[in-house]
């Protein structure tokens, strides 16, 4: 198992995924992108839509290497970082596949929609069949590609539903302008009109939020 | 030691006869400032780089030293398709104000008497005096605005006082394993080195110059405290290790191990360059630097102005001016919502990284130079 990296929030394996994310942010805006990676989705955004787009990345190698391309991206952490910034100072906050990881997402996603007029938040969602099969049936923490690590190994320790996400978001008082069930590929899935199917057969959830 | 003076160099250098007001109170009524450029300015003047040296550099970046013939101190960071590509850039370098290669500092004529030196009755200067300086020399080649301003250690805190004093005059700004203020560790290491050349013999209060004498031994002494700061315990450790230099003799005066050699030498090689009252003069500059008590204590408010975009850089092993304080300023940054970059390399060689082959810091270098070049519309 030596090909297993070291503990850190998950990877990202999905260029359709940011292609989705970036069809939600309008030309020309400031972006901060937390847990940016290698800056793909920063570079993407800059070059195709003019936006000021930065970014946060816990691992520093990943930020060494974004910043050697050219990319303003800043080594810390969703838990810790946001509270440094002033209210309003970006049109949009991302946060791809993270929030399952973050020390208290309740907290973070807050500071998102402080620090910007609105947030994109994707997470893998653990109401998907196969996991809810894998439990019922084995009896064991299941495991998919997504959920790719056994539980004592696992960065992501704040697990949620697509339904989870929803009341959470009701109990903060977020609008959900727009949202998505999206497949392990990034691609849309078609449950977007009921929420029961897109929490049984969405891999992923995707959401655009702003304060009501 | 008698030998008395560092010979006489003719250093590139512009002179301002109208002087200097420093943040002291004091006024220079002359006011010379030494540097070198590399490269060619654009017609636009928009492709210049101000490299800001660090306590003992010079000017001499990026050349054969003219005093001690070794390679320039930032020569594998600046040069044709080097991170600082002076290809592309036009890359100027100037002696600090106090420094001792040419530009005004204690070893200068006095503004009263230009038949004697200044010596200890130089006026305390500041990092922004330095600034203040460059800034001088600046307007005197025609740039209006400095494609970037890069610096490494006290280079690195005249950058952050670049864009906290001249926020529309920097595109970009490095400032490189530095702090917003001096600790008081900093200043506890720096007061050792005073103290040492108070208590050389030859220094004569202060009067070494008129006697022809060099209070070489207290300023050896100072430069090997400081260098002990600029290396980590496993670059010392790897480098020298416990290993003896193999003498048969083992004796209380002599050195015994290797590192001693080592210090002793960087002690010896550094006085036949730098003059003890300049170097009294720049630890003190550094040592009241403290950027956020400038503006009301709170480091953000000196970077409200700034539309510059920052690379922060610091060393995983440098324990001089460690990473916390770099992400203290990016953090900083941050609250003025700034355009920051922040990146920790990873580097067992303590402070002195910086100027040595790193290449995760060139390539960090060389990438977000190459990004604000195409945010500034440079032609690649």
């Amino acid at each position: 198992m030596n090909s297993v990296a070291p503990v850190q929030y998950v990877a990202k394996n999905m260029r359709l995924d940011l292609r989705l994310i970036a069809d939600m942010i309008a030309p020309g805006t400031r972006v901060l992108d937390i847990g940016c990676g290698d800056g793909t989705l920063l570079d993407h955004l800059f070059r195709t839509r003019g936006c000021d787009a930065r970014g946060i990345e816990i691992d520093m190698a990943e930020v060494t290497r974004a910043v050697a391309h050219g990319l303003p991206v800043m080594q810390g952490d969703a838990d810790s970082d946001l509270a440094q910034y002033p209210d309003g100072a970006f049109d949009y906050v991302v946060l791809s596949r993270t929030l399952q990881a973050v020390e208290r997402p309740r907290e973070v996603l807050r500071q998102m929609l402080r620090i910007g007029e609105r947030a994109i938040v994707s997470f893998p969602n653990f109401g998907h069949w196969k996991l809810r099969w894998q439990l019922l049936w084995l009896g064991r923490m299941p495991m998919t590609p997504v959920w790719d690590r056994p539980w004592h190994e696992t960065p992501n320790i704040h697990p949620c539903t697509i339904h989870d996400f929803f009341a959470l978001c009701a109990e903060e008082g977020y609008e959900v302008e727009r949202w998505l069930a999206v497949d392990e590929a990034g691609q849309r899935a078609p449950w977007r009109r009921f929420s029961g199917l897109a929490n049984l057969f969405g891999e992923q959830g995707l959401f655009l939020l702003r304060k009501a | 030691m008698d030998q008395a003076e560092t010979p006489e160099i003719a250093h590139t250098h512009v002179v301002f006869d109208d002087g200097l007001l420093l943040d002291s109170g004091a006024a220079l009524g002359r006011l010379v400032v030494a540097y070198r450029t590399y490269g060619t300015l654009n017609a636009a003047g928009s492709n210049a780089i101000l490299v800001c040296h660090a306590l003992t550099g010079d000017q001499y970046v990026a050349e054969r030293h003219p005093l001690t013939g070794r390679d320039g101190w930032w020569a594998a960071v600046v040069g044709p398709g080097l991170p600082i590509d002076t290809d592309r850039f036009f890359v100027i370098c100037a002696n600090v104000l106090g420094g001792c290669m040419g530009s005004t500092g204690p070893a200068s004529p006095r503004d009263d008497d230009p038949a004697t030196r200044w010596g200890t009755d130089f006026p305390a200067v500041t990092i922004r005096d330095m600034v203040r300086a460059q800034k001088r020399l600046i307007d005197q080649l025609g740039i209006a605005r400095l494609f970037a301003v890069i610096g490494g250690s006290m280079g690195g805190m005249q950058v952050l006082e670049w864009a906290a004093t001249y926020p529309d005059a920097v595109f970009a700004a490095v400032p490189i394993a530095t702090a917003a203020y001096h600790s008081a560790q900093n200043i506890a290491f720096n007061e050792v080195g005073r103290q040492a050349i108070f208590a050389d013999p030859d220094w004569l209060g202060g009067r070494y110059w008129q006697h022809g004498r060099v209070p070489a031994r207290g300023l050896a002494v100072a430069r090997m405290v400081a260098h002990i700061t600029y290396l980590s315990e496993q670059a010392l450790t790897r480098k020298f290790g416990r290993r003896l230099r193999g003498n048969e003799a083992v004796g209380l005066v002599e050195d015994i191990f290797e590192v001693e050699s080592y210090l002793r030498h960087q002690g010896s090689s550094f006085v036949r360059r730098f003059d003890a009252a300049s170097y009294l003069t720049i630890t003190r500059a550094t040592d009241y630097f403290d950027l956020a008590a400038d503006f009301g204590g709170d480091l953000s408010a000196a970077f409200r102005a700034t539309r510059a975009r920052f690379c922060v850089i610091s060393f995983s092993s440098d324990w001089l001016y460690p990473t916390a304080e770099s992400r203290a300023v990016a953090r900083a940054l941050n609250r003025v919502a700034a355009n920051v970059s922040f990146v920790e390399i990873a580097s067992d060689k303590g402070h002195d990284a910086f100027l040595l082959d790193e290449p995760d810091f060139h390539r960090a270098l060389a990438g977000f130079l190459a990004g604000c070049a195409e945010h500034a519309g440079l032609a690649g």
